[in-house]
């Protein structure tokens, strides 16, 4: 199975060598934040999680995506999904590893990383999240691996693989509840105070991580044998399209609630994030442009003849991405921390060393990515010839 | 032939793996020792309190003197003064009335409660919503009722302040030491603290361990009273029956151990 | 799969070389253990909180559950076996004595190549 790995085009190693280099430069501005701390970010007093923690977040939902595969064709029989739910399981592995990386680099001792085992404190929502994002990426790990090593040697996989697969549905649903709970406790961030945060994520999730995948799938189509299915991707398209509908309604929830109220410590962050307040607003364009692309995607995804375009197909998948990805991510970052608890407008914006190591990151996700799906088709070529 | 292979390499990972862990552990094993309690103890003049809290009349406060008690906290506990104001590093400092209390939002009270300059600093929750929040147990609650940090053990990952409702947390985006003047500590009796980890005010707990109240306390001119809420002999119980005081935020729930004079009274 | 066998033993070389190559390159290099210098207040006082064998052997094990001690515990003191008691504080009470931190400790830690990261944040209040 591995040696799939070494065995590529020229195409194949061009793209490892471009995310290597991209990594590598990565690592050595991370190096900087090292020595020196992380001080080299845009990060204040104020707004204390920025551009890492916004990646991880909106990462958590991508590696729960997948069950949006996994569900349908183990519970409901959804048989179009099955050649493409390893496609599913590999994505959450990727996604998964960025997220724990993320997690290292936002950390002001990364050595010190294991004091969350040691010290296990579950009284503390990161120690569970610690706890269900590591059993998520093993279950993905063995699950995908087990599943492709069966379809290589003609064989039904072991019974215990279905049951680790029932018990991974659950734990998608976990590792973004939980991560949703990391905010949704905490009193006095009114933003994010609101029990409809992790159905939220869930449906944000939901939308981003089929687009990434349908994206992936068209990559795929588009440089190997493989073809993961029309059908398959169609039936994906639906439900990015209920999910984001879904995230938008439970926005529109939020607003209802704070904006009706008129409790100005829940409505002040959203004036923040969509008009700005007294010349802060950097994120002003960044929402309605989050926003438009949301409801412009809605719009267009619910006419089936637009969704099931091929050609429309991988746009709107990006327009649905890059809304969510504000949305979650810069969005639900700065919105919490701005205006402060004591009512300051201490603004927020990522410095170049900072989008460097992120973009470190997610090269390295993607080589991880890359091996991966590489194995996967390789396989599904073999079986196929 | 292969399967042999496969199963030799299975178990050679494994084990490198465990061989890699297998120090860490022991490591930690030390890591989390103490010194047998009998062979510790306390000062003879150590402050011993049950809940330990504070009363800030704010009328008594003038800018000049919450500066001088910035300063004096600041500078015996090393508080770096940090070029960058991203990068700021507070313990104790001056907050505008409405900013210190965002809930009280009349218009029309007198001028010297809505201009006056109100010291915040950590509020020593009865229910912490920071301790809740750290992974690692680095800061924790005292039986005495002091929030504390334990530097050595933080990670950094700054939960404790998005979990803080009142701003009380500074994060060490910096080695501290860039804020001090030669690198050296003003008071080399105290540590100072690492790039990486956070802190905040321990309402002096080295000075009530060796028998001395808040340096805070001890330079506001009689502005800030410091005492055991649980002994009903102390003067913060006496004060807080006589006048009227209020907290911060406290619909949140977390019975902040700082209470507030507003406008004044005659106390003491 | 049958010519794999000089690639693999060639690998396996490499490897070993690779792995013990921080014995070959320090080989012959051996440094004499530093002496430790006392300083002259360490001296005059005649006495450590625990006797010398223990605190070289030990040192370190003291210094961590001092630290967990007064700062988890709130206890400060430490009482040894004379019934001596001390201030559990690596700067106001070893270094009071041990007023020479670079030949006391930094020269053996160089030596051992440990890096403890108590100077990051505890100070030598005798260093000018």
């Amino acid at each position: 199975m591995l040696e799939n790995a070494i065995k590529g085009t020229k195409n194949y190693w061009l793209l490892l060598m471009v995310l290597a280099g991209i990594a590598g430069v990565g690592f050595l501005v991370y190096l900087n934040q090292f020595s020196y701390g992380l001080g080299i970010t845009g990060l204040s007093r104020d707004v204390t999680w920025g551009f890492y923690i916004a990646q991880f977040t909106f990462l958590v939902g991508v590696a729960a995506g997948g069950v949006m595969l996994v569900l349908p064709y183990y519970l409901h029989d959804y048989k179009a999904f099955g050649r493409i739910t390893i496609l599913g399981e590999f994505l959450a592995v990727g996604a998964i590893i960025m997220c724990l990386l993320f997690i290292v680099a936002d950390m002001g001792q990364p050595i010190r990383a294991m004091n969350v085992i040691m010290n296990a404190t579950p009284y503390s929502m990161l120690f569970w999240d610690f706890i269900v994002l590591n059993t998520y990426l093993v279950l993905n790990i063995v699950i995908g691996w087990k599943l492709l090593e069966a379809e290589r040697n003609y064989v039904k996989p072991p019974a215990w693989v279905k049951l680790l697969i029932y018990f991974s549905i659950p734990c998608a649903f976990g590792i973004h509840t939980v991560t949703a709970y990391l905010y949704c406790g905490l009193p006095g961030r009114h933003f994010w105070l609101t029990a409809v945060l992790a159905p939220r994520f869930l449906a944000s999730a939901f939308a981003a991580g089929p687009s990434f995948l349908i994206i992936l799938c068209f990559i795929v189509r588009k440089f190997t044998k493989f073809d993961p299915g029309t059908k398959a991707m169609q039936t994906l398209m639906k439900i990015i399209t209920y999910a984001l509908i879904a995230n938008v309604f439970f926005f529109a929830c939020e607003l209802f609630t704070a904006f009706y109220s008129g409790i100005p410590s829940h409505i002040d962050h959203i004036k923040y994030l969509f008009v700005g307040h007294e010349g802060h607003g950097v994120l002003v364009p960044w929402m309605w442009a989050s926003m438009i692309l949301m409801g412009l995607s809605i719009c267009l995804l619910v006419v089936p003849s637009i969704r099931n375009d091929e050609r429309m197909m991988p746009v709107l998948c990006v327009m649905v991405f890059i809304g969510t990805w504000i949305d979650k991510g810069m969005g639900m970052m700065a919105g919490g921390f701005v205006p402060n608890p004591m009512h300051h407008y201490n603004e927020y914006v990522p410095t170049l060393k900072e989008i460097a190591i992120t973009l470190g990151v997610w090269a390295t996700g993607f080589i991880v990515l890359t091996i991966l799906y590489k194995i996967a088709v390789s396989i599904k070529e073999e079986v196929r010839a | 032939m292969e399967e042999n292979r496969r199963k030799f390499l299975k178990v050679a990972g494994a084990s490198a793996v465990g061989l890699s862990v297998a120090p860490v552990m022991k490591a930690h094993a030390i890591g989390e020792y103490f010194m047998p309690a009998s062979q510790t103890g306390k000062h003879e003049n150590a402050l011993i309190g049950k809940h330990w809290a504070m009363v800030i009349d704010i009328s008594k406060l003038t800018e000049d003197i919450n500066e001088k008690i910035t300063e004096a906290c600041h500078s015996a506990h090393n508080v770096p003064e940090l070029e960058n104001k991203k990068h700021e590093i507070k313990w104790i400092w001056e907050e505008h009335f409405e900013h210190a209390f965002t809930d009280q939002r009349n218009s029309y009270i007198p001028d010297s409660a809505k201009h006056s300059p109100v010291l915040v600093l950590c509020n020593h929750c009865v229910n912490p919503p920071c301790v809740k929040a750290c992974p690692t147990k680095a800061t924790f609650k005292r039986d005495d009722g002091i929030v504390l940090m334990d530097f050595h053990r933080c990670i950094g990952c700054r939960f404790c302040m998005a979990a803080c409702p009142y701003g009380s947390r500074s994060f060490n985006l910096e080695d501290p030491r860039n804020g001090l003047e030669d690198r050296k500590p003003k008071n080399p009796q105290f540590p100072t603290r690492m790039k990486g980890v956070v802190e905040k005010c321990n309402f002096c707990a080295e000075r009530l361990a060796v028998g001395q109240m808040p340096l805070c306390a001890e330079v506001s001119e009689g502005a800030i009273v410091f005492g055991d809420l649980e002994d009903p002999e102390s003067e913060v119980r006496s004060i807080l029956a006589k006048s009227f005081t209020i907290r911060r935020k406290p619909a949140l729930g977390t019975e902040p151990s700082v209470y507030y004079i507003v406008g004044g009274g005659d106390h003491a | 799969m049958t010519n794999d066998k000089p690639k693999i033993i060639a690998g396996l070389v490499i490897f070993v070389i690779l792995v013990t190559c921080p014995m070959w390159i320090n080989m012959g290099k051996n440094k004499p253990a530093p002496k430790l210098e006392m300083a002259a207040e360490a001296q005059a006082k005649g006495y450590c909180v625990l006797p010398k064998a223990d605190m070289k052997e030990k040192h370190m094990q003291i210094l961590d559950g001092w630290r967990n001690s007064v700062v988890r515990s709130g206890q400060r003191v430490y009482v040894n076996d004379q019934g001596k008691r001390f201030d559990m504080s690596l700067s106001n009470t070893c270094l009071e004595c041990h007023t020479n931190k670079a030949e006391f400790c930094d020269k053996c830690h160089v030596y051992a190549s440990v890096n403890p990261y108590c100077w990051d944040c505890h100070v030598n209040p005798k260093e000018k």
